[in-house]
């Protein structure tokens, strides 16, 4: 049976602030003009209000920008495999991102396994948080089907006006409920108001696009020939920034560097992009993307082609951060309706549902 | 922070021996390796390792002995990078970085019973080394053999005193073609793709074994599909950059496979609809 407890607004500071006293808290914090971060909070009022998908999604705490993997003496010939942590609660974290990071668990869980990244997601704790609307013109999250919570969480919070009902989903959530004493189990009114909500969330969420998140995987499973591509590399700057604040986007590069005492050292990786020239180079100068279209091409297929055969499921979470963060300004949006375009929707293809 | 000290993870390298290293030509150098936390690397031919320089960085490099000789592994590294360059100066005596062996090999245990035609291309030999001592060592096991070799030059030929050797058993048919002779050169001169039609074979049971620079395949599959060879007995290693070996880092991905836990090996039919395979 599901656990629902119910948080009164004017409770809810005192929740957060029980919360940072015990634990270190991250939430999404204002920064600038509609740029939002996860970054420490110490007091519930840091938290900010209506805040669209962060700068960098809460990947950065399951796979840090760089982290060491191995420190060595060169001298002694003596080398450790290591890895940091530290045990957080990320309060705030929306559906798509709650996707992304099952995304990044089914990758980095894939044997042979990275027990680096294993073993600090066990130290996290995730309270979600539910949206009702689209945060602005580039999510697709209706389109992905990321807009309802699908687990991946501790709690969730779902904002019901002047409460919010909480869905326990662990017990680790559990405890977290039973330390700060300011919560009350939900009634039968309570869960009726959020099926309603939830009734008026899934119209709000049809998606725009003309086309079914079944559908997708069917204009992209030949879509390598689409003239799109050619568009998308005659403008993108091959900058990155698109593989960076993706939720799903994982690859590294993997560096060696030697301290100044010139004995020791350690190898760390570090976030690395596909969209970089030299990604797919070899060692005999051949390279197997040359192309910013090749690139951008690549990109689109890992998130809507590669990953269903392996992982049965889209690596798009529809947050929209590729779109906002492209200085080229591609847009998902349009790259998908000129597949559509393109490859077209057959009475065929509609069929399938 | 918290630091953990990791007993299991898949960046952690073990300790090995340089116990032989010679120049094979300006920019190939040979190594014999040992464990030093096993008696054996137990690698299937076609598999790789991740050789590891602390300082300087990893690279992944074809195993080109055959597992059936045990106790040693030899690798053959060409300098063209920063780590290969790094590993160029190892010695015998030398302590070295191991990590793997990594990837699917070759399929060893399906070519058994069948004919065999090699096809390699310059540095292409390093790697199906591993798999030609294979055969020859259990050489009952399988039906005819064929090897072809390419190099540009005479001088590019590796391993030529096993090379000669191969050209005179009479359990091997060999063939070796060079891009451009010298006066001393008696063989043939042309591309690959040459002394394929020539090779007497019966297309429904031969499994032919490709490897080479990437410019090659498409030629000599191209080849081999007209001398009636089917596309999954057309077996083929590809080269990827890598970072991690263990299917993580994306480097080596080629469509949905991860070359360096998917591959190198693939069978053509595997990955001939990939654009980016070959």
């Amino acid at each position: 049976m599901d656990k629902y407890y119910r948080l009164n607004k004017p409770e809810c500071r005192e929740f957060i602030a029980g919360l940072a006293s015990k634990y270190k808290v991250v939430a999404p914090i204002k920064k600038g003009e509609k740029n939002y971060v996860f970054s420490e909070i110490s007091s519930p009022d840091e938290i900010a209000r209506g805040y669209i998908p962060t700068i960098i999604p809460p990947k950065k705490y399951f796979f840090p920008k760089r982290e060491t993997l191995i420190e060595y003496d060169i001298r002694a010939q003596r080398q450790r495999a290591i890895m940091e942590y530290e045990k957080l609660i990320i309060f705030g974290v929306r559906t798509c991102d709650l996707a992304g990071i099952q995304c990044l668990n089914m990758v980095f869980s894939e044997r042979p396994r990275d027990v680096n990244y294993l073993i600090r997601k066990n130290k996290l704790i995730i309270i979600g948080m539910e949206c009702w609307d689209y945060c602005d013109e580039h999510a697709i999250c209706g389109l992905m089907d990321n807009h309802q919570p699908k687990g991946g969480y501790d709690l969730f919070f779902s904002d019901m006006g002047d409460f919010h009902l909480i869905h326990v989903n662990t017990l680790v959530g559990e405890e977290i409920i039973n330390s700060v004493g300011v919560f009350s189990p939900a009634d039968e009114k309570d869960l009726e108001k959020l099926e309603k909500f939830r009734e008026k969330k899934r119209k709000t969420f049809k998606s725009s696009m003309g086309i079914s998140h079944q559908q997708l995987k069917d204009i992209f499973a030949d879509a390598e020939d689409a003239k799109v591509w050619e568009d998308l590399g005659e403008r993108c700057l091959s900058c990155g920034n698109c593989t960076t604040v993706c939720p799903t986007c994982y690859c590294f590069d993997v560096i060696d560097e030697i301290n100044l005492d010139f004995k020791t050292g350690e190898r760390f990786r570090i976030w690395d992009s596909c969209q970089n020239e030299d990604f797919a180079k070899v060692a005999g100068g051949e390279s197997f993307r040359e192309e910013r279209k090749g690139r951008q091409m690549h990109r689109y297929m890992r998130k809507f082609k590669y990953p269903l055969k392996k992982y049965s499921r889209y690596f798009c979470t529809g947050c929209g951060r590729c779109s906002r963060a492209c200085m080229a300004d591609i847009r998902i949006k349009e790259t998908i309706q000129e597949v559509i375009k393109e490859k077209g929707l057959s009475n065929e293809k509609a069929g399938i549902s | 922070m918290k630091r953990l000290e990791l007993v299991d993870s898949p960046y952690l390298v073990r300790e090995a021996k340089v116990c032989e290293a010679r120049q094979m030509t300006k920019s190939e150098r040979y190594l014999k390796i040992v464990l030093k936390d096993a008696h054996d690397l137990d690698h299937e031919p076609g598999q790789f390792v991740m050789v590891s320089i602390a300082g300087v960085g990893e690279a992944p490099i074809s195993i080109c002995s055959s597992p059936t000789k045990e106790g040693y592994f030899e690798l053959v590294v060409r300098n063209v990078g920063k780590v290969t360059s790094a590993i160029h100066k190892l010695e015998a005596g030398d302590t070295v970085g191991i990590r793997g062996p990594f990837g699917r090999g070759f399929p060893v245990r399906i070519l058994e019973g069948n004919d065999l035609l090699f096809v390699a291309g310059g540095l292409g030999i390093v790697p199906l080394r591993s798999l030609v001592d294979f055969v020859i060592d259990n050489r009952r096991d399988f039906g005819r053999v064929n090897i072809l070799l390419g190099c540009r030059t005479p001088q590019d030929i590796l391993f030529r005193d096993e090379v000669a050797l191969w050209e005179k058993r009479i359990d091997v048919n060999f063939s070796c073609t060079v891009d451009r002779a010298d006066p001393e050169w008696k063989g043939h001169v042309g591309v690959i793709t040459s002394l394929i039609p020539g090779v007497d074979l019966d297309p429904d049971r031969t499994f032919a074994v490709v490897v080479g620079p990437p410019i090659m395949y498409k030629f000599v599959i191209k080849e081999l599909l007209k001398k009636g060879i089917p596309e999954k007995q057309i077996i083929v290693s590809l080269e990827r950059h890598m970072k991690c070996g263990v299917g993580k880092c994306g480097h080596c991905q080629i469509a949905d496979y991860y070359c360096c836990q998917d591959g190198p090996v693939f069978s053509y039919d595997e990955i001939k609809e990939n654009i980016e395979a070959l």
